[in-house]
């Protein structure tokens, strides 16, 4: 985990961009509305009327990474799913 | 339906001359077609002896050449998603280690009878299609799914695996299996999790069932009509099967027409053939009809003047921003309300649910209150923008379609029926409410 974020932060430093993206997706059956996603993450993800994470299908701000990945280990029920793909 | 056999010799595979029918050609008469009945119509299966004596070389040779002639042929799944067969068949095939076939004669579709009819009718036809696609991706089991309540069909159906087995014809033994009788367990990801052991529901993909499926190894999920038509190509090639239907959609496909017509029933068509000349082969509206459900369940509303038109296929429907799913055809009469039909349909897909995901268990019951609350008592003004709002809230956040469908079904009412919507939303139902329910909704509805 550290050293790909740290890769992140060299790329930003060196004022390139950075050609790796993460999306997040929820595993709607393991989901229970817990809400922890939505509450550390109130930027990027949404609840809809019942409490269920509305995630938007598009890459995380660079700034958001690390708790998007933070959200994702503390899902208690680890229906938040962190994939890594090319920007 | 007319089924007009022309029996070739014993044992000699001839180009049929006549388009139609095919699937239905050798059910002859009220009953199934019983082997030699089968066999006498469609000749022997087209079964290269490699698949038999273990010479891999000349069995991958083969295998290739039956899958190139499914491409070639155009054939599309006949199940509902319409996905071309032969990219299936050589993305399983090129899977890793011994594949699964699994064909699917589990019509969760209430609004269809096609399976079901080809299953009773033209038995030995989904078997060869069943043993065909074993060789083709090199499986060593096969499944044939069905209702597991539906006692009568399993019954003819070991009795015509059996007649097969004494007569030695599929190398993969074939098993009937008896899953639930629920919409949801008729899903491809539910069917692999039943066989597999757990719960026929749902699950989350990926892995999809063509990477890993039963028991973990590539498995090919197919309808058992498609399965029937690559019986046909196996026996007589991709140009014949070109002959009929158009060329952005070759063959024929069972279409089950029901609703205000005069002869509902399962019918075999050219794909591309207006829909308009469906509904006559059904007899013709048997009233004015107003609109035409499209699909099925998961479907669109269609008001009548657009449907009559439109080609009967997956690229014809898509052009009017409908689908074909699995040839349903249902014509609503200008005496019933299409607001309350759907309304109808959308609580018993919310109570048909398999109460994993969130935006379903809760999404579709609120679509189905807000849709009875239009149809029935009026709105008060905003009824259908609370539907409105609550379908971009459902809508692909399933782990399956299931949720989809019900959204797909209430907008496209809202546009079809989008005078009457206006009306029941300000000024309160319309009187053919009370009319008797159209759409055929299984077991005990709740009430709504």
């Amino acid at each position: 985990m550290l050293h790909r974020a740290t890769a992140a932060v060299a790329a930003r430093a060196r004022g390139g961009e950075c050609l790796v993206s993460y999306r997040l997706k929820v595993n709607p059956i393991m989901c229970k509305a817990h809400g922890l996603c939505a509450e550390l993450l109130p930027e990027f993800i949404d609840r809809d009327p019942w409490g269920y994470p509305i995630v938007p299908d598009e890459p995380v701000p660079h700034d958001l990474e690390d708790l998007s990945r933070r959200a994702a280990a503390t899902c208690p029920t680890l229906a938040l799913i962190v994939s890594k793909g090319r920007r | 339906m007319t089924i007009v056999a022309t029996i070739p010799r014993l044992g000699h595979v001839e180009r049929r001359t006549s388009r139609l029918p095919r699937l239905l050609a050798g059910a002859a008469g009220r009953g199934p077609a019983g082997l030699n009945q089968h066999e006498r119509c469609f000749g022997a299966l087209p079964l290269p002896d490699v698949a038999w004596n273990g010479d891999k070389a000349a069995a991958r040779r083969a295998l290739a050449r039956l899958i190139d002639e499914v491409e070639r042929s155009g054939l599309t799944g006949r199940g509902g998603a319409g996905f071309p067969t032969g990219r299936k068949l050589r993305a399983v095939a090129a899977g890793a280690g011994p594949a699964v076939v699994v064909a699917n004669g589990s019509e969760g579709e209430p609004a269809s009878r096609k399976d079901r009819l080809l299953l009773l009718r033209a038995p030995h036809l989904v078997l060869d299609g069943i043993t065909l696609a074993a060789f083709a991706v090199g499986a060593t089991e096969a499944y044939l799914v069905v209702h597991g309540i539906d006692s009568k069909l399993i019954a003819r159906l070991e009795g015509a695996v059996r007649a097969r087995e004494v007569a030695g014809i599929d190398p993969v033994m074939i098993e009937v299996v008896g899953i639930d009788d629920r919409y949801v367990a008729s899903e491809q990801t539910a069917i692999v999790q039943y066989l597999n052991g757990g719960p026929g529901l749902p699950t989350f993909a990926p892995p999809r069932a063509h990477e890993r499926g039963v028991a973990n190894r590539p498995t090919a999920v197919n309808n058992i009509e498609t399965l029937a038509h690559m019986a046909l190509i196996a026996r007589y090639g991709h140009a014949w099967f070109r002959e009929a239907g158009v060329p952005a959609a070759p063959g024929t496909a069972l279409v089950t027409v029901s609703g205000a017509v005069l002869r509902p029933g399962v019918y075999e068509i050219e794909l591309g053939t207006p829909i308009s000349e469906v509904i006559g082969l059904a007899g013709g509206p048997a009233e004015r009809p107003q609109a035409i459900l499209t699909g099925g369940y998961f479907g669109t509303w269609l008001p009548a003047e657009v449907a009559w038109t439109v080609p009967m296929s997956h690229p014809g429907l898509r052009s009017v921003g409908a689908a074909m799913g699995a040839g349903v055809l249902i014509v609503l009469p200008d005496t019933s309300c299409g607001l309350a039909e759907t309304a109808r349909v959308v609580r018993y897909l919310a109570d048909e649910g398999a109460g994993q995901c969130g935006p379903c268990i809760f999404g579709l019951p609120a679509l189905a209150d807000a849709l009875a609350d239009l149809a029935c008592h009026g709105g008060r003004g905003d009824a259908a923008r609370r539907i409105a709002g609550l379908i971009p809230l459902i809508e692909g956040r399933g782990a399956c379609r299931h949720p989809d469908g019900a959204t797909q079904l209430a907008a496209s009412a809202l546009k079809a029926f989008g005078h009457d919507a206006h009306w029941h939303d300000v000024g309160g139902p319309c009187f053919t409410v009370r009319r008797p329910p159209l759409l055929p909704v299984p077991g005990a509805a709740s009430a709504w």
